[in-house]
């Protein structure tokens, strides 16, 4: 009696049989997808090598001199870009979580502030990023409230947190929708007030379905972070202009590129394993 | 009873097609034979082996973690098998060489929480297989959809939602959905377990309906006294193994094995 079937000498021979089909087929697929794979990267290749033009773009675009040139001031920028990616997640948190209450509660006493915070969602999910940066970047300044002049880098925190903080409303807005009425009678039949059902019951529940989503926006944000720069910040994608005005080559943007790719490449892939993970938990779960 | 199973198994060959000249009409419907499965460590099914006739109807019976629902899953290529084989119609429907999808089409299934598709009228629930499996166009399919809501008596329903029905109508849906395409082969997992203890009846109803017009039945049940009255095999599962197996006389009034009596003790004293 077998106890565990990874010894194939205990198995009868037509398991045996069969697990060698399915180790076949497992890596014909393999031996499939690897030359589809390579042909497209050979044709990519050779469109690329081909055309006319690929020489000045190679050296316009792709030129190792100018990639050490502007590698440092670029990575300089991109410290700005992580700075206000930093303070806007934690204003987006902040925010996009009290608007999401705000919008589920039912009270008739909280009308208008629900009212208030669905036209704040709806208005700055729909005005452009761009269009938002430069009434908030220039307008706010140009009020006169403080003396000395307001960090361009403060003013883009602020506009990228009204923008994203709607959007990641609505995602927990969802999710704590998502959480069945049942949770919410029952943990206030333990006594619990609205406040701790949420704080302590629901959000959690809600915050664990809407994680990719949230990924989603956060690796979104990311990338908006780098408008900023037509407030005069000199964020990556400012420096690799600047860059780009000195050589007339276009390497420093190429630079940019990959600098965001590195800096969004982690949290994209832990949104991929946290997605597996819980995937592979739900398969487990309840078979037998 | 020896047949081609047991032979192709005796001879160690993978075969997907009955012996040449083998009469089909005195093959089992099903057969199970040494059919192994575990997950991870968990060993669940320890060489299960078991046939039925066509007619014949089998209740599984066994305390939660017995496998009896990893069997059921198994037979409908749901779960893939560790060892053995699975037999319908005298078809390896265990050899990876088989469309499991053409194989499902030839089971119907009905589970404990009846997944009837949300999104979908009671009627589309009904003729979706007809349509996107079997290719029957839309009104010749909802023909033989009401037809079948009116056998199950809920033909006022066809155009509620299932968020519309009762538990009870709900399952007698499920049951017509898995019906629909005539099946082999009909499993039922526990269909009754998640009802109210009144809307049972109706359920039970149904399926003592589906037995007299002959359909082949496997279930999964913890209504002792329904397998008492309807089953022709009663399988008592313990620990992944077939304890004791017999008609229902047999196994509810004598059994041999130890666990046998203790299980329906424990199962008879709960009820009463």
């Amino acid at each position: 009696m077998p106890s565990s079937f990874s010894d194939e000498t205990q198995l009868s021979n037509i398991e045996r049989e069969r697990r060698r089909y399915r180790r076949r087929q497992t890596q014909g697929s393999v031996l499939v997808s690897l030359a589809s794979t390579l042909v497209f990267a050979g044709l990519v290749a050779l469109v690329l090598s081909r055309s006319p033009g690929w020489e000045r773009v190679r050296q316009t675009f792709f030129s190792s001199h100018y990639f050490g040139l502007s590698f440092l001031p670029v990575l300089r920028g991109i410290a700005n870009n992580v700075k206000i990616l930093a303070f806007a997640t934690v204003g987006v948190a902040i925010l996009g979580t009290l608007i999401a209450a705000i919008r589920t509660t039912r009270s008739a006493v909280l009308f208008p502030l629900r009212a208030l915070a669905a036209v704040y969602t709806d208005f700055m999910r729909g005005v452009p990023i761009m269009v938002l940066l430069f009434i908030v970047g220039f307008g706010v300044p140009g009020l006169g409230l403080t003396k000395g002049r307001i960090s361009e880098i403060l003013l883009g925190t602020i506009v990228i947190t009204m923008a994203y903080s709607a959007y990641v409303a609505e995602v927990l807005r969802a999710g704590i929708q998502s959480v069945h009425p049942s949770q919410r009678a029952a943990a206030r039949s333990l006594g619990l007030s609205y406040n701790q059902t949420l704080r302590l019951v629901i959000l959690p529940q809600a915050i664990r379905r809407v994680i990719p989503p949230l990924m989603n926006d956060f690796v979104s944000m990311q990338k908006d972070v780098g408008l900023v720069s037509v407030l005069g910040v000199v964020d990556a994608v400012r420096a690799a202009q600047i860059e780009t005005a000195h050589s007339f080559n276009f390497t420093s943007y190429v630079v940019a590129a990959l600098l965001f790719v590195a800096l969004s490449w982690p949290f994209i892939w832990l949104t991929d394993a946290y997605a597996r993970r819980r995937r592979q938990r739900e398969e487990s779960a309840g078979v037998v | 009873m020896l047949n081609a199973a047991q032979e192709v198994q005796k001879t160690g060959e993978v075969s997907a097609e009955p012996a040449p000249g083998f009469d089909r009409g005195s093959i089992p419907v099903l057969s199970l034979r040494n059919i192994h499965k575990a997950f991870g460590d968990n060993v669940v099914l320890r060489g299960i082996d078991l046939d039925v006739s066509l007619h014949e109807v089998v209740c599984l019976i066994g305390a939660s973690g017995s496998g009896k629902s990893t069997l059921m899953r198994s037979i409908n290529l749901l779960e893939q098998i560790d060892d053995g084989q699975i037999f319908l119609d005298g078809d390896d429907i265990s050899d990876p060489r088989i469309d499991a999808d053409k194989v499902r089409a030839r089971i119907g299934v009905v589970f404990q929480h009846y997944n009837l598709f949300p999104h979908m009228s009671v009627l589309d629930n009904v003729t979706l297989a007809s349509r996107k499996v079997l290719h029957i166009d839309r009104n010749t399919a909802e023909d033989k959809g009401r037809v079948m809501l009116r056998r199950i008596g809920i033909d006022d329903k066809a155009d509620c939602f299932p968020d519309q029905l009762s538990g009870g109508q709900a399952q007698r849906v499920a049951i017509a959905r898995a019906l629909v395409t005539n099946p082999k082969l009909l499993l039922l997992d526990e269909i009754t377990s998640a009802l109210d203890p009144q809307l049972v009846g109706e359920v039970l109803d149904l399926v003592a309906e589906l037995k007299r017009e002959g359909t082949t039945i496997v279930m999964a049940t913890h209504e002792m006294t329904f397998a008492r009255h309807i089953a022709d095999t009663v399988v008592y599962l313990e620990s992944g193994r077939i304890a004791e197996a017999g008609p229902p006389q047999q196994v509810f009034e004598t059994p041999v094995y130890e666990g046998t009596k203790r299980f329906l003790s424990r199962v008879l004293d709960w009820v009463s």
